[in-house]
């Protein structure tokens, strides 16, 4: 009945560009030079993981959220015994991941980001030969493969070679295939990238019902409403660090005041900001990146505007933007990087 | 280990094979026959060589099927599959050591290796019209050079596969094939390169030479060969180097 798994102070350093598990979205690059061992010789190497410590709880939707190049796909790489820590350990379940690979695969089902499925085979083979990789007799195999192939709608193309499948379609068979041996804990790197929005609706409910049966999964995403939507814990990660983790709910409710306030002006005069942190309502207010911009933190957004400009125009300034974001993850992650997650 | 996992994989290379079969017959075969009716047929029927330097090509025929279908049988779907496709992955993830992967991908190469091995005697055979004479008084040493042989063509096609890059194959073709046929003593016996001293001993680095030559003592132990110990000797050190060396870019390259 589900399996829940542990990361213990995970670090992955990459000396040479990362291998193809990793690969698929771009790459924070750290520089860090490497110690005197070196004869002082300048070597640069990219840090993916800076010491990451999670627990993922038995039977439960678990979300790592950041943007790309922050180290989700090699924190999955590391889970699903696809890239070695350079330190740390990770369990899932009792199992050592990196001390008994073997037992470990049997338990894990990988949707990769992009898919990798067998293009020399027809969807049904593909079904067939990975139920055989994970030593399911014959009959077991035909029956499963006939079931999963019914339920992701592909039984029409079944006996057809997947090279010609639309992206959407060979996204469905790849989540068949990693179900295909009904592992406890599914994987899914970057599950909705490319999808149309029905499809993404079909994936969810294909995962919430998967997950109804006790599974375990984990998932990586930089949408945030599939996040929200579909997660029931998260990690978000920035810089290969995890910087919050909770319920979406306890997360959101995590951000001073709630709203935030963007606002962009032509400059900041001295003692703008102290201004606004007197405001009724406002919690928080910090300098935002670029020139003349500030971000409110506040428990209201638009009843706050007309004191806001009232403020501003005292101090001689001139307001060129304002946005008002409501609670949301994507304030969340801006709050603690200061950055917005698509950039 | 995990053995039902393993023949699976065996399984899945077989029936993709089977389904490539054509092409790939014509992708190993076609060249070899070709060579074989100019220099066996062509030139021999015309006078322009003896008739006895049949004897002399089919065996080298033979060792050059074999270690080109072997070296493209694993070599060629790993450069896809690592870098490309990434294909490989599903079996990545299968409940097996990944190294056994690689080992797996070998036996099927060697599979692939002997089959074209075996369809070029009868194939060249036909080619060549009549005056061959193959001996299968050897049988055990013949056994024994071609899985020696086999072993040699996958485990090089698996350094190759993982060492090089898509773009590096035509590359590949006219650096290391090419040179490797043509002086792999299997168009000429090894003795035949006397008159350059320092290029007969040179090119005893070309494992194709052992291959020959090995493959010409045993069918036909009348025409002038390397001994059969040394042969056997040089292909074993061979085949367990570039299997070593194989394994260890195959981990290498699989996990990060």
């Amino acid at each position: 009945m589900g399996i829940g798994m542990r990361l213990e102070d995970l670090r992955k350093v990459y000396d040479s560009p990362p291998p193809s598990a990793a690969r698929g979205g771009a790459f924070s690059f750290g520089l860090v030079r490497s110690g005197p061992g070196d004869r002082g010789r300048k070597k640069f190497e990219t840090v993916a993981l800076d010491g990451i410590a999670l627990e993922i709880r038995a039977g439960e939707i678990f979300g790592l959220l950041g943007p790309n190049g922050a180290g989700k796909s090699t924190t999955i790489g590391i889970l699903t015994t696809r890239i070695r820590p350079t330190s740390g350990r990770a369990f899932i379940g009792d199992l050592d991941v990196w001390q008994e690979p073997v037992k470990a695969k049997l338990l894990i089902g990988v949707v990769p980001q992009r898919p990798n499925l067998d293009f020399a085979l027809t969807a049904r083979e593909i079904l067939l030969f990975h139920g055989a990789y994970f030593r399911q007799g014959a009959r077991e195999r035909a029956r499963r493969s006939a079931e999963l192939l019914e339920k992701f709608k592909l039984t029409d193309r079944a006996d057809q070679n997947v090279r010609g499948f639309s992206g959407g379609m060979m996204q469905r068979l790849s989540i068949a295939r990693a179900m295909m041996h009904d592992p406890q804990v599914l994987f899914l790197d970057e599950p909705s990238a490319g999808l149309d929005p029905q499809t993404r609706l079909l994936l969810w409910d294909i995962v919430r019902d998967y997950n109804r049966q006790g599974k375990t999964i984990v998932l990586t995403t930089h949408y945030m409403d599939e996040a929200d939507e579909l997660c029931d814990r998260l990690a978000i990660i920035d810089h290969g660090r995890i910087i919050a983790q909770g319920s979406p709910k306890e997360l959101k409710s995590s951000i001073p005041g709630g709203y935030l306030i963007r606002l962009k002006f032509d400059r900041v005069p001295e003692g703008l900001a102290a201004d606004f942190q007197q405001l009724p309502g406002v919690t928080e207010v910090v300098a935002a990146a670029g020139a003349g911009g500030i971000d409110v933190y506040a428990g209201s957004g638009g009843p706050l505007i007309g004191p806001i400009m009232s403020a501003a125009q005292a101090r001689g300034a001139e307001l060129h933007d304002v946005h008002i974001a409501e609670p949301s993850l994507e304030t969340l992650f801006l709050h603690h990087t200061g950055r917005s997650l698509r950039d | 280990m995990n053995w039902r996992t393993f023949y699976a994989m065996l399984q899945r290379d077989g029936h993709v094979a089977r389904r490539n079969l054509l092409p790939m017959l014509l992708q190993n075969l076609l060249q070899p026959l070709l060579l074989t009716f100019v220099f066996g047929r062509v030139l021999t029927s015309s006078g322009m060589m003896k008739s006895e330097y049949k004897n002399i090509l089919l065996p080298g025929i033979m060792a050059i099927s074999m270690m080109l279908s072997g070296i493209q049988a694993v070599a060629m779907p790993l450069i896809a599959e690592l870098q490309f496709t990434r294909e490989i992955e599903d079996r990545l993830l299968a409940p097996m050591g990944t190294q056994w992967l690689a080992v797996e991908k070998i036996v099927a190469g060697m599979i692939q290796a002997l089959v074209s091995g075996l369809v070029v005697i009868p194939a060249a055979w036909l080619a060549m019209g009549s005056g061959v004479h193959i001996s299968f008084d050897h049988f055990p040493i013949f056994a024994a050079i071609c899985l020696l042989v086999a072993l040699l063509s996958a485990s090089g096609g698996l350094a190759l596969g993982c060492s090089i890059g898509q773009t590096q194959i035509g590359l590949m073709y006219s650096l290391v094939v090419a040179p490797m046929m043509m002086f792999g003593c299997a168009y000429y016996p090894w003795s035949a390169l006397k008159f350059a001293p320092v290029l007969q001993y040179a090119v005893l680095i070309n494992p194709l030479v052992y291959a020959s030559e090995g493959l010409r003592g045993a069918l036909m132990p009348g025409e002038p060969h390397i001994p059969g110990m040394a042969v056997v000797g040089a292909l074993t050190a061979m085949d367990a180097a570039l299997l070593v060396f194989g394994l260890r870019q195959f981990q290498r390259k699989t996990v990060g």
